[in-house]
């Protein structure tokens, strides 16, 4: 009899501890922050977008060995010693890969990071961006070359004719293709 | 009887008049429904810490306008294998049921639809109906999730229907009258002539205050079970039933419960109301009494308590069958006996 009017006691007043505690929250300033019109700051080492700052990029190919859902593309080329016109990386050395094709598909990208600390020149690094849904996948497709696909021939063709004649004034025709092979990984001077 | 509606006195007694004063109250009871529904979601809102609506007009006050018009767009579904003319006609039954309600409702001192005697009586006569509707729409759906939710609804309804019943027996015997103008008219003055203080009367009444307090508590805990509020929801507790008897209802017939429940609330908050906050009586004697602000300290205090119905569906957890069965019977119905009897005692020897 005595645990029966406990009970209800105890039933009661526990309810109104928590409207107690409901009404306290009612008037508890609120959480939400309304988003489009309101939001708040990230944090600066939030990782978001990427972004590819190509005067850096060597085109040494790290950020995409490094990628492990291989989202990002990247196609290199010899800068020919003729080029006419020949760049500079900000630290000051000369540019000797020309990057003809650097994209990043957002739509595999998960945010980890590692391209970030793979690269040696700090070109690849995450941007505070996030709002960039898009309406189909290849709209999440970016490309940070800077070079148009006129200029990527151009270089190219440059590179072609700077390799026939130096087989031409090395050896005969016979050996060119073999000459070419050693080419591309021996280093220009 | 005296007449008190205001349409009658100036219109007189036709066909028009009549007709207006029957959609008088539909016309509160929507206003009223948008706003509740608008209410519900801002408090439940801010008891999380949450804003709620908030892109639909200022503040997100036309949010309910537009789940009503969400609500009118769905495809109308009847299941094939249920029983079609009962399951049509059940939703509109419950409505009816909450409506019919209002027909007795004391808006203000010269504003009821229908001033009859028998007032009280009325209300919990008429309040059954929808346990007909609910059960009818739960069993026509032909689906065990419904039957089940409908006869825990019926069952729950049943049991809470008797104390509530014997709180307001308590206060007729306190007012000896069904009048729910009269009862009214009787708690007029300051706000300790209310019946939850005791009504009217010398000091002496001051030992029989605590039994109408416990019984306007019985009385609201009941009316919560009644209109199947949390804490007890149990007949559409959505993780045992899916959504209790209205599971296969969709559009404007799920519109249509949703809608009575709402009703419903309010139905209860008016007797809560009328019989022991003093209905249109101003709680300050004669300050701010009249027929208009009557209506208004009546939608008021009806108000007040719609709030603390939503107040608590957030604050309180969902009770088990048994657990809600126990309360209905082993703690409401003796202590409002208690109640019932030590009340009558005071009017015999009063």
């Amino acid at each position: 009899m005595v645990q029966y009017f406990k009970n209800i006691w105890s039933g009661l007043s526990t309810s109104l501890i928590g409207m107690n505690i409901t009404l306290k929250h009612l008037f508890a300033r609120k959480v939400t922050i309304q988003y489009p019109d309101e939001r708040f700051d990230l944090p600066e080492n939030a990782r978001n977008r990427l972004f590819v700052d190509m005067k850096k990029c060597t085109g040494c190919l790290s950020c995409a060995v490094a990628c492990p859902v291989n989202c990002i593309k990247i196609e290199t080329l010899r800068v020919s010693p003729d080029d006419p016109d020949k760049e500079f990386h900000p630290n000051g050395k000369e540019r000797k890969l020309w990057v003809t094709k650097f994209e990043i598909d957002f739509a595999k990208c998960c945010f980890c990071g590692l391209c970030t600390q793979a690269c040696p020149a700090d070109a690849i690094k995450h941007t505070l961006e996030f709002e960039y849904s898009g309406y189909d996948r290849d709209s999440l497709i970016y490309k940070f070359q800077t070079l148009t696909p006129e200029q990527a021939s151009e270089k190219v063709r440059l590179l072609e004719e700077f390799r026939a004649k130096e087989n031409f004034s090395k050896t005969g025709t016979a050996s060119a293709r073999c000459e070419q092979k050693t080419d591309d990984n021996k280093k220009p001077e | 009887m005296e007449n008190a509606n205001f349409i009658y006195d100036l219109l007189g007694k036709n066909t028009l008049s009549v007709i207006l004063v029957v959609i008088l109250p539909l016309l509160f009871v929507l206003i009223y429904a948008l706003i509740a529904i608008l209410a519900e979601l801002k408090v439940s809102a801010w008891i999380q810490e949450r804003l709620g609506p908030m892109r639909t007009g200022p503040w997100g006050i036309f949010q309910p306008i537009a789940e009503v018009v969400k609500l009118i767009q769905k495809e109308d579904i009847t299941p094939a294998l249920s029983d079609k003319l009962l399951y049509n006609l059940a939703p509109f039954i419950v409505f009816t049921g909450a409506y019919a309600a209002f027909a007795v409702i004391p808006f203000s001192e010269s504003f009821a639809p229908s001033g009859i005697n028998l007032g009280l009586f009325y209300i919990l006569a008429i309040g059954s109906i929808s346990a007909i509707g609910i059960i009818m729409g739960g069993w026509a759906s032909n689906n065990k999730y419904s039957l089940m939710g409908a006869m825990r609804s019926v069952a729950q309804l049943i049991s809470y229907e008797i104390p509530a019943a014997i709180s307001i027996l308590s206060v007729v015997v306190l007012a000896s009258s069904i009048n729910m103008q009269e009862i009214n008219r009787m708690q007029s003055g300051w706000f300790w002539n209310w019946f939850i203080f005791g009504g009217p009367g010398s000091i002496s009444k001051i030992w029989i205050v605590p039994f109408t307090m416990g019984l306007s508590l019985i009385y609201f805990i009941s009316s919560l079970a009644e209109t199947n509020r949390v804490p007890f929801d149990i007949p559409e507790g959505e993780s045992e039933l899916v959504a209790g008897f209205h599971t296969e209802y969709t559009g404007i017939k799920f519109a249509m419960f949703f809608f009575a429940e709402y009703a419903n609330m309010f139905v209860v908050a008016a007797i809560l109301t009328t019989i022991f906050l003093g209905g249109w009586n101003s709680p300050f004697g004669s300050f701010m009494q009249g027929p208009v602000w009557g209506a208004f300290w009546f939608i008021v205090k009806g108000f007040t308590i719609v709030l603390v119905q939503i107040w608590i569906r957030w604050t309180l957890p969902r009770f088990r069958v048994d657990q809600l069965m126990y309360t209905g019977w082993k703690v409401l119905l003796p202590f409002s006996f208690l109640c019932f009897l030590a009340i009558s005692l005071y009017v015999m020897l009063k």
